[in-house]
């Protein structure tokens, strides 16, 4: 069947979103489980269903934007997954699901047109592009988060609470996994862009040569080094550093959008 | 198969009567034996808590019957006089029993709508009693299907599950900043009433270091060893305040106790970690301009009566959609009934039908002597297979279809219709 895994995906996804809603609502254990189990079968359906495209355009996920947006969102799924097992909390998956759920779909009902192939470049090549797209997944993540963060923060300062606050994770939990999928995206972004910059020296026999696509990348990182740092200090921890990572994730847009469409010679769909 | 209930509650009784009448484990047996061996009850449960002691039962013969037997027993049982007791009593019988169960054990009928304890009472009372054999299989059903309603109303609607008491707001809106309560500290200033609701809230949230601030040193001690806290001395707020996540004040003073000073020293040295302060005082403990520090959250006394008159909105809001529930179950439970009553009943005519028959052919065969053996056998056997036809269909269709059992509910008037007294199943 064709289009199997794309509707696998999709109801995986779906029954992980209701399910996630489901223990948000209703706090039972077993309800957030079976969100978690739904999200492991989206993410393996997920992988099938980039596959099933790749070989039908003949191409790799990152050669067109659609492709893009589907390993981005897979990679968002995959980060999540990794921050959920890891900090034991799955109150924001409900909060994350609908942004998996809009790229997967994004991308795979768009018509997709029959591509050149892609070009062999190598290994190293495919790691600093799906690296670089998990780094703006984690990104993505640490901003879904911290916008959680500062309307919840608001919420609790004013005394409206509403019927909202009661369903949202707790503070705290919000600001630790903001700082955890940061430091995600810094290691993936920094070996991401590390491997870019040998396959340019393999490729052109130097190591730089001008493309603003850097100078963005080198001040995403900076930023966000610098949210990581100051998210612990005294000064910032709170819903300063939340605003910062909401600032820096819009340069990560601008890095996506103005930089690859009419700057960058070398980068396009990542 | 009727079902019956006395009982009474805080809506009917005082606590003086209630505490009278109110049943140990002990008793519960006792009243069921009792009950049993004096013909009043067939089946018998026992619910007893702090807010009710009721008595469902399946008497032997009709509920309406019984109830008198019951008042009077329950008088005579907790010495209690009988004109008192009759004032604070209730009766209700077959589909209302039923229902006040039901809504009993969905917490629409407790004080504190919606509460959680109920459940776990009911669910305790009815293993209690099923494991001492004073149930049967109406009384088995009926608090299955009860306990089935309890965790229905639960989770799929929003009944319990906001806090209804100012300690229990405060303490779950902590946890909205800081998540379980298992790794923080809290300090309690002062250790009036207020300031032990607060605390019981904590302890049961798991809070994992609790410190108390008292001008007397000697309820602050009290408070500690009961609840496994420690002392602070009055006014040492560096200490307190360093580790504290959630603070408590409750004390009587003109002056605000905390001021904007001192938890500006305190938010530096704790590094601007989040605060959460609850200020239950009155006249108020906390400076007002304290809320406008960095990552501190302060909620007063009006702020957090406020959330629970919200609360208990919000759960008034959703009793239609428990009360849905309940009569859903009641439904169900009553189709159940109707349906094993009247198999029952079909049971019992058809007996009826064979003994008609065999007068009928007693009576008219003797003058029958034209007839051979072999005629009046094949005869009977014919009559035989047209009552089986006749009977047949309505007991194959009794036990297949849910609709047909809910609308013939009223099994009483069958009975009436086709058997005489003597032979009611």
């Amino acid at each position: 069947m064709k289009d199997l895994f794309l509707i696998l995906t999709i109801a995986a996804y779906a029954g992980s979103l209701a399910l996630y809603l489901r223990f948000l609502n209703t706090g039972k254990e077993i309800t957030g489980r079976l969100g978690t189990l739904f999200l492991g079968l989206g993410l393996v359906a997920h992988y099938f269903a980039l596959l099933e495209r790749s070989r039908g355009l003949h191409t790799v996920p990152y050669h067109d934007l659609y492709g893009s947006m589907s390993l981005f969102g897979w990679l968002l799924a995959l980060t999540y997954l990794g921050l959920e097992l890891f900090h034991r909390q799955r109150s924001v998956g409900a909060f994350v699901l609908p942004f998996i759920i809009v790229f997967f779909v994004a991308a795979h009902l768009a018509p997709a047109d029959r591509l050149s192939p892609a070009p062999a470049r190598g290994v190293i090549f495919a790691f600093h592009v799906t690296l670089s797209i998990l780094a703006y997944a984690a990104f993505a993540l640490s901003f879904v988060f911290s916008l959680i963060f500062l309307g919840e923060e608001r919420l609790l300062r004013s005394h409206k609470l509403g019927d909202i606050v009661w369903r949202l994770p707790p503070l705290e939990l919000l600001e630790r996994m903001s700082r955890s999928s940061v430091l995600v995206g810094l290691v993936a972004i920094a070996i991401g862009t590390a491997l870019g910059f040998v396959w340019v020296d393999r490729l052109m026999g130097q190591i730089w040569y001008y493309d603003p696509k850097y100078v963005i990348t080198l001040l995403v990182l900076l930023l966000y080094v610098l949210y990581f740092h100051l998210a612990r200090t005294a000064s910032w921890r709170g819903a300063r550093a939340s605003k910062l990572c909401i600032f820096n994730f819009f340069v990560v847009v601008m890095s996506f959008t103005v930089v690859n469409l009419y700057l960058s010679q070398s980068h396009r769909y990542f | 198969m009727e079902i019956v209930l006395v009982g009474l509650n805080h809506r009917t009784a005082p606590v003086e009567v209630r505490e009278r009448v109110s049943f140990t484990a002990e008793q519960s047996r006792k009243a069921a034996d009792e009950l049993r061996s004096r013909g009043i009850l067939q089946e018998t449960l026992v619910l007893s808590t702090c807010n009710r002691s009721e008595i469902y039962g399946v008497p032997p013969e009709s509920s309406h019957e019984c109830a008198p037997g019951l008042s009077s027993f329950l008088s005579e049982f907790h010495a209690v006089r009988a004109d008192v007791l009759g004032l604070s009593l209730y009766h209700h019988y077959d589909r209302e029993a039923v229902r006040h169960l039901f809504r009993v054990s969905a917490g629409l009928d407790s004080m504190l709508l919606g509460e959680a304890e109920i459940l776990g009472q009911v669910r305790d009372a009815y293993r209690f009693a099923h494991e001492y054999g004073a149930t049967g299989p109406v009384l088995n059903r009926l608090f299955q299907g009860a306990l089935e309603v309890g965790k229905r109303v639960r989770s799929e609607t929003e009944l319990g599950t906001r806090p209804m008491s100012v300690a229990s707001a405060g303490v779950k809106l902590a946890e909205r900043i800081f998540g379980k309560m298992n790794e923080r500290s809290a300090l309690v200033i002062g250790a009036g009433t207020i300031s032990e609701q607060v605390v019981n809230q904590l302890r049961d949230r798991g809070i994992a270091r609790l410190f108390i601030m008292n001008r007397s040193r000697d309820r602050a001690d009290e408070l500690a060893i009961r609840f496994g806290g420690k002392v602070v001395g009055w006014g040492e707020w560096e200490t307190a305040l360093k580790v504290a996540d959630v603070v408590v004040s409750s004390v009587a003073s003109e002056e605000p106790v905390l001021r904007r000073e001192i938890l500006q020293g305190a938010m530096s040295a704790r590094g601007n970690r989040a605060l959460f302060l609850m200020d239950l005082g009155l006249p108020r403990n906390i400076e007002a301009s304290v809320a406008e520090l960095y990552n501190i959250y302060v909620y007063n006394i009006d702020d957090l009566t406020e959330i629970v008159e919200q609360n208990r909105n919000a759960r008034e809001s959703e009793i239609p959609r428990a009360e849905t529930i309940v009569d859903e179950h009641v439904g169900k439970f009553l189709s159940w009934q109707a349906s094993v009553e009247l198999v029952g009943l079909v049971d019992a005519l058809r007996a009826r039908l064979r003994e008609e028959r065999a007068a009928f052919i007693h009576a008219r065969m003797d003058s029958m002597n034209h007839l051979s053996a072999a005629e009046r056998e094949r005869m009977e056997s014919m009559m035989d297979e047209l009552l089986e036809k006749l009977l047949l269909q309505p007991a194959e269709r009794l036990r297949g279809e849910k609709e047909l059992r809910r609308k013939i509910q009223n099994v009483e008037a069958l009975r009436d219709l086709f058997l005489s007294n003597r032979e009611k199943p």
